[in-house]
């Protein structure tokens, strides 16, 4: 027997009062370590797709939608630019990297990205199976396309005109020949090409002179810091163009997002606080009822310290549990959320990855826990032995 | 043993309760007889270290119990002395056996179930040992109080209205026990009590 398992055993004689504590405060941080993985494992990834990339060029719009669609493509482009503006950037002197994309269509849900092989090597990609696309209506397929399609090597799809499921098919078809190996970024959902197929598909219906082509977005990559300064108002200033800074545009987005992981945080807040309160009242209420049996353990020799130490340690186990169930909840929350996510075809998350906040999380809900039992553990340090055993 | 002198205490603004000046000496078996309320319990009390008196000396087993403070003297009371209380007050949530081992625990003493058995053994209840109190039968509930006041082998058993719940068999078997107990672990008794069943029990009685 020790101060543990003494208090285990008061706490596993009152069932209810001790699940209703644990289960508050496991709800907390629960909520709290789901949004921690789940914002942060965004955050990093949206970090990680977009590192090199200081500026997206395009169609006037949105910049933030130009930046969904030319980086993450979560989002639909605005519309398209000259191949013209696109060649000029190319050559700017402020401009190490260029990367022009032809968007428009997509197989299955997996965006179809017409580009050249400088697209795959920004990520680091590299062929698990195959060859690159040499010839327009080649296509190499990004890890997860593959993986959910089921198609390989030498397979053939029909891409779909704009990016649901729901768009007409085209009548060409794509054949395989390559497979990318799993980057860990945005080009595992992707399906490759090269700009030539996006234009010869297109071009069917609308034959536009060689001129006219079009690309739909410009990754580019600065020569130098100093181009930050200039590049992206004169890029802005000419009548079709458009830069977004993905930096600015993401920090844009998650202020906005911010308002709702704001609450959420709030409202986890909250359940911690009411899991605290939880066991203020639980152990409090009950210091009545157990008033004889703390004075009889002072006759047995206990001190008062030994009994103030009782009630916190109480509180201490429970608030263990709380932590440990909340943990293991926010953890499970996350791998389901991840597996839904995996069937939408968004960010991938996963709950088998531990953030060092979360240790600041169980640091405070077990501090809560522990400052909750102050009040009933002085009263029960107070206890007056005699007066309580002689009412008795 | 015991050395009480001068003693008296104030609860609050209530006239203060005079007690006799008492001698007990080891191994002694006394009875401390009155009515409710005339400071039977207040002398037990102070003789446990629960109380200080307003003023007087006392000295248990060697020890000048003003002079002892805050933990030292519950240390001492932990190895000291064995108290057995009217309403029986054992760990509701606990069975008998970690009833036991608790007054181990809470006395520092090593957790030695074979001398819980023992104990147990003595008193007749060695075969409730993993039930819980709520199980018990009074008779059975006083015995496993008696056995957790002497595991300790305390140098002094104190009762308080040990026999009040119980049937006459009982009481007389309880007051036996005790005495036996204590006999056994070569320890003092001092029983307070106003149940005139068990008047004559011992030879030594202080009337208050």
């Amino acid at each position: 027997m020790n101060l543990a398992t003494l208090s285990a055993s008061y706490l596993r004689a009152r069932p209810l009062n001790t699940a209703l504590s644990v289960i508050l405060l496991a709800l907390g941080v629960a909520t709290i370590v789901l949004l921690l993985l789940v914002v942060g494992q965004a955050e990093e990834r949206m970090q990680r797709d977009a590192r090199g990339i200081d500026l997206v060029v395009g169609a006037k719009g949105s910049p933030m939608q130009l930046m969904l669609a030319g980086i993450y493509h979560l989002d639909a482009p605005a519309g398209n630019i000259p191949l013209t503006a696109a060649q000029a950037l190319a050559k700017h002197r402020f401009i190490r990297k260029a990367i022009p994309l032809a968007l428009g269509d997509s197989w299955k849900g997996h965006r179809i990205v017409g580009a050249d092989k400088a697209y795959a090597d920004h990520y680091g990609a590299e062929l698990r199976e195959g060859r690159f696309y040499q010839k327009p209506m080649e296509a190499v397929l990004g890890a997860e396309a593959a993986a959910r399609s089921g198609i390989g090597v030498g397979g053939t799809f029909k891409g779909a005109h704009g990016l649901g499921s729901e768009g007409d098919e085209h009548e060409d078809a794509y054949t395989v020949v390559g497979v990318l190996a799993r980057s860990n970024s945005v080009i595992d959902r992707l399906v490759l090409t090269s700009i030539e197929s996006v234009w010869q598909l297109h071009e069917e219906h609308q034959q536009p002179k060689a001129e006219a082509r079009e690309v739909t977005v410009v990754l580019v990559q600065y020569a130098s810091p100093l181009a930050a300064a200039t590049l992206p108002r004169q890029i802005n200033s000419q009548s079709e163009l458009q830069a977004a800074s993905p930096a600015y545009e993401t920090a844009r987005l998650f202020s906005i997002v911010g308002v709702g992981i704001d609450a959420l945080r709030g409202f986890a807040a909250v359940l911690i606080l009411a899991a605290g309160l939880s066991v203020f009242i639980a152990l409090y209420s009950a210091l009545e009822e157990r008033r004889y049996e703390l004075a009889l353990m002072r006759t047995l020799g206990a001190s008062p310290g030994k009994l103030f130490g009782l009630l916190i340690g109480e509180a201490f186990v429970l608030s263990l549990l709380g932590v440990a169930l909340g943990l293991l909840l926010g953890h499970g929350l996350a791998s389901l959320l991840g597996a839904w996510l995996e069937r939408q075809q968004h960010y991938p998350v996963t709950g088998l990855e531990w953030r060092p906040e979360e240790l600041w999380v169980a640091g405070i809900a077990l501090g809560v826990g522990v400052v909750a039992a102050i009040v009933p553990a002085w009263r029960a340090y107070r206890t007056d032995v005699s007066r309580t055993l002689a009412q008795g | 043993m015991i050395s009480v002198r001068g003693l008296s205490h104030r609860y609050g603004a209530a006239e203060a309760l005079r007690l006799p000046d008492w001698r007990v000496a080891q191994g002694e078996r006394w009875l401390v007889l009155g009515p409710s309320g005339c400071g039977k319990t207040t002398l037990l009390h102070v003789l446990a270290g629960l109380v200080r008196p307003s003023e007087g000396q006392v000295e248990v087993a060697g020890e000048n119990l003003l002079k002892l403070e805050g933990a030292r003297l519950d240390r001492w009371r932990a190895t000291t002395v064995g108290i057995v209380l009217q309403a029986l007050h054992l760990v509701k949530h606990l069975s008998v056996r970690d009833n036991l081992r608790l007054a181990q625990y809470l006395a520092k003493a090593p957790q030695d179930d074979a001398r819980i058995d023992d104990t147990l053994g003595a008193l007749g209840v060695g075969a409730k040992s993993a039930r819980r109190p709520s199980e018990l039968s009074q008779g059975e509930q006083q015995r496993v109080a008696i056995a957790r006041a002497v595991v300790n082998r305390p140098k002094l058993v104190l009762a308080d209205e040990p026999t009040a719940n119980l049937d006459d068999a009982s009481a007389a078997t309880v007051i036996d026990l005790l005495a036996e107990q204590a006999a056994r672990h070569g320890a003092t008794l001092v029983v307070a009590t106003h149940d005139a069943r068990v008047k004559g029990k011992f030879r030594e009685r202080l009337e208050l």
